[in-house]
């Protein structure tokens, strides 16, 4: 089990310097993706498989694709003959191998685990929710209300679409 | 059952918690400078699974949850600005947006 936590965390640290050292920031994004998977396996080696799902599903499904569509909104890093690069294999292989590593390394870590849940106390989503709707009531209200603030903050800031300049700050 | 070292693990998150502050300080572009907050609550979020997970608490992934809530309104609310910013000064240059130095 040790290894498989290694592993992932090599693969992590290393998707990591290559997200942040990037040129390219679509590739960058696809190597932050990469990342997250790694750091989600290593949520499931910490017997939490549901933050490893919510990590799948909302990180690297939802938040970095909102990353990915204002990219590409914004056209950065986009080139002519861009197919001809992407068939270059120097583009390719690194996150190919990384990746094929994470997904042995889950398969293999998923494979392993036969201990049964009463020698070994998995924290299940049940106790997580009970907990979150007993203890931590007053913060998840509080949550609902950042979240609240941010739809609106977000609808306020991206449906503007006059220029907003004080008239000292104008150019003459 | 993992054994790993509980230093290690957290040596781990604190090494990613590294990376990301690092992407925060060199990168320029406004885009890599929120990726790599991304990479530094992820990393914080982590030290909560690693901790809930040695007293085998819930309440690690709780904060979990909180967390997640948090960096979902902080990437919305700077996309928003960053798409802002692009609209008016047509770059993306954390440096070039400095009218208010003087």
């Amino acid at each position: 089990m040790n290894l498989f936590f290694y592993i992932a965390a090599v693969v992590a640290l290393i998707s990591t310097i290559m997200a942040i050292s990037g040129r390219n920031a679509i590739h960058s994004l696809l190597y932050l993706i990469l990342s997250l998977l790694a750091v989600s396996v290593v949520y499931y080696l910490l017997d939490a498989p549901f933050i490893a799902a919510l990590e799948v599903i909302i990180y690297a499904g939802a938040i970095m694709v909102l990353f990915i569509f204002v990219t590409m909104m914004l056209n950065i890093g986009i080139e002519k003959s861009t197919e001809k690069k992407w068939l270059n294999p120097r583009m390719w292989i690194i996150p190919s191998i990384l990746t094929a590593i994470l997904l042995i390394d889950f398969i293999l870590a998923i494979k392993n685990i036969h201990v049964s849940p009463a020698d070994h106390k998995v924290i299940l989503p049940k106790q997580v929710g009970i907990s979150l709707f007993s203890t931590y009531l007053l913060a998840v209200e509080i949550a609902a209300i950042l979240l609240m603030a941010g739809v609106i903050g977000a609808y306020h800031l991206g449906s503007q679409k006059k220029k907003v300049t004080h008239r000292f700050l104008e150019k003459k | 059952m993992l054994t790993v070292p509980i230093e290690i693990q957290i040596l781990f998150a604190g090494l990613l918690f590294l990376l990301g502050l690092i992407g925060l300080l060199v990168r320029r572009n406004m885009i890599f400078m929120l990726m790599s907050i991304e990479i530094m609550f992820n990393s914080a979020g982590l030290v909560f699974i690693i901790a809930g997970n040695h007293w085998k608490q819930p309440d690690g992934q709780v904060m979990f949850i909180f967390i997640l809530a948090v960096t979902a309104v902080e990437v919305a609310i700077g996309l928003a600005l960053l798409l802002q910013v692009y609209h008016h000064y047509k770059t993306l240059d954390a440096d070039a947006i400095n009218k208010l130095k003087d």
